[in-house]
């Protein structure tokens, strides 16, 4: 059995996967990238080999693609793919009726129109500004002394969200903190701040025209608020998987078995290593 | 001659001046933090109290800033802009361009020789291009807003910073720091991606002379410096900390000239509703 292995390092958090033959993922980690970006990606790696139970001298990984920012860190890559590539290419291979793709990270969201075998026919990403990001939300989560993970339960709580008028991530922290000062509730502020983030991902979405299927991914796909204001907003649903977050990773680790399977894979990776 | 106060609600920091006739009796400056309407209050006690008067003393209150709506005690609200053409008019009346540079707004403004507003910019949407800015990029070196001035000063060459965005900054500054760049340069650097900012949306406005540069980030000397190579003629500083309570000062001008007004027509508690010719937002 041949083993494909994708790693997508990312702003915030890196994340590798590692799939058979058949296409299926059977390695799956994820860890902070930290200030050690090679470190981060040999430890992702290393966990999802661990998990998927492969020991690399008896049947080891034949082809590892890097992606995401950090994707010419990846020393122990044999190639290198962009993120967009890859999410676009995992989104399809998931949800093969995908035609826009909305991934959100930690630090960008791009907006990413694929053809109908996965190819990208047009994107389009925020690399100027942190509004309309993760950061946006984790300056949220910061403010309020919330953990990640519970900013969306906290807002679906709410039925009447607050208006959030500020447009940078710097200044978000200080408008919140006022609106609570003024009694208004967490939840209510925090859908608003959900709703916030959601109309700048549509903004993006409208650019390169928003086409169904849509399909949501990034770590921010974890965030059940985001879902659902995203759903609510574009007023049909995005499709979503549990393994969202790891979408690029995915679509690295496709392009990877694509290398193995067209034989172009090199017979021992030392000699590609750079 | 009645003591008046202006009290300047700003993003960052809330000033009070008090003045009596052409003397600064009397000021105070204060973090405005997340209830501007307290802030105001403690700081004109600070300022009352550093005049040695009492409340009794204050014939007109006049409040500025984005948070001038929650000053409770002001009798008149005038835009900063309004404000600022005043203060900076009252230090140099040749000034026909000014640019505030605050921690959380950056407003570029053309007058005419009576302080009237002829055309302005203003950024407040975007921390680039803010005291904001300056600010975290001291934090993310582990240096505190008061420390951004010397840390600069020390610094010979200045490293370049996009300052395309405040938060993705911090990735660049590390990225810089792990490389063995001195935090003064990048200090610098920093400095002067602002300027680049202000700069352009002064232009904006057309600069004409005399231009007269205030707000609190203009208490760097290398932020005034790097200004004056890209504007004709020269520069007006306010000397010292007043660069930072010019708005404040005009907010206090213009309470002034409420006074004379009112004596005029001899009301004295007209009150509020004599917006006439204030610009009041």
């Amino acid at each position: 059995m041949a083993y494909a292995a994708g790693v997508d390092v990312g702003s915030t958090q890196t994340k590798a996967v590692i799939i058979d033959e058949d296409l299926q993922i059977v390695g799956r980690a994820l860890v902070s990238t930290g200030s050690n970006v090679t470190i981060a990606a040999q430890t992702a790696y290393e966990m999802a080999l661990k998990q998927g139970n492969i020991h690399e001298e008896e049947e080891g990984v034949d082809f590892i693609v890097g992606t995401g920012y950090g994707r010419y860190k990846v020393t122990f890559g044999d190639a290198q793919t962009t993120e967009i590539s890859c999410h676009g290419r995992g989104a399809v291979h998931m949800f093969p009726g995908t035609r826009t793709v909305v991934d959100m990270g930690g630090q960008d969201t791009k907006a990413i129109k694929v053809s109908p075998t996965g190819e990208i026919l047009d994107f389009f990403m925020n690399d100027k500004c942190a509004a309309g990001t993760g950061r946006f939300l984790g300056a949220a989560a910061m403010a309020l002394d919330l953990p990640l993970d519970q900013l969306g339960p906290t807002a679906l709580l709410s039925t009447r969200p607050v208006k959030i008028t500020t447009t940078c991530t710097v200044f978000a922290d200080g408008e919140i903190l006022s609106l609570i000062g003024k009694g208004k509730k967490v939840e209510d502020v925090l859908l608003g701040v959900h709703h916030s983030v959601v109309s700048r991902s549509i903004g993006l979405l409208s650019r390169v025209g928003i086409e169904r299927e849509v399909t949501f991914t990034g770590g921010v796909a974890c965030n059940v608020g985001m879902v659902s204001v995203l759903n609510q907003e574009l007023g049909f649903e995005v499709n979503v998987s549990e393994d969202s977050h790891y979408m690029g990773a995915v679509g690295a680790a496709l392009f990877a078995m694509d290398r193995i399977v067209a034989g172009r894979s090199p017979a021992r990776r030392s000699e590609v290593r750079v | 001659m009645t003591i008046t106060a202006g009290i300047d609600v700003g993003g960052a920091y809330t000033k009070v001046v008090l003045l009596d006739g052409e003397q600064i009796i009397g000021r105070a400056i204060l973090r405005t933090g997340y209830k501007p309407g307290i802030a105001a209050q403690e700081c004109l006690v600070t300022a009352l109290a550093d005049a040695g008067i009492s409340r009794d003393n204050l014939g007109y209150v006049v409040a500025t800033g984005f948070g001038r709506f929650q000053v409770a005690f002001s009798q008149l609200n005038v835009t900063e802009l309004t404000a600022a053409a005043w203060g900076a008019h009252a230090l140099f009346p040749g000034t026909r361009t000014i640019l505030d540079v605050g921690g959380h707004a950056v407003k570029a403004s053309r007058i005419d020789e009576s302080s009237q507003v002829k055309s302005f910019r203003l950024n407040e949407k975007c921390a680039a291009g803010t005291g904001a800015f300056l600010e975290k990029t001291a934090r993310y070196m582990g240096f505190g807003a008061d420390q951004i001035g010397a840390l600069a000063a020390t610094s010979s060459i200045a490293v370049p910073i996009s300052g395309v965005c405040t938060v993705f900054a911090e990735a660049e500054v590390i990225n810089h720091l792990s490389q063995g760049i001195a935090a003064a340069d990048i200090m610098n650097g920093a400095i002067i991606s602002l300027v680049g900012k202000s700069v352009q949306l002064m232009k904006r406005v057309k600069i004409e002379p005399e231009v007269t540069l205030i707000g609190g980030i203009m208490r760097f000397p290398t932020m005034v410096t790097a200004i004056r190579g890209t504007v004709p003629g020269d520069l007006n500083v306010p000397e010292g900390d007043l660069v930072q309570f010019v708005a404040a000062l005009g907010a206090s001008k213009l309470a002034q000239r409420q006074v004379h007004r009112l004596a005029e027509q001899g009301t004295p508690e007209a009150g509020r509703a004599d917006l006439v010719g204030a610009r009041a937002s």
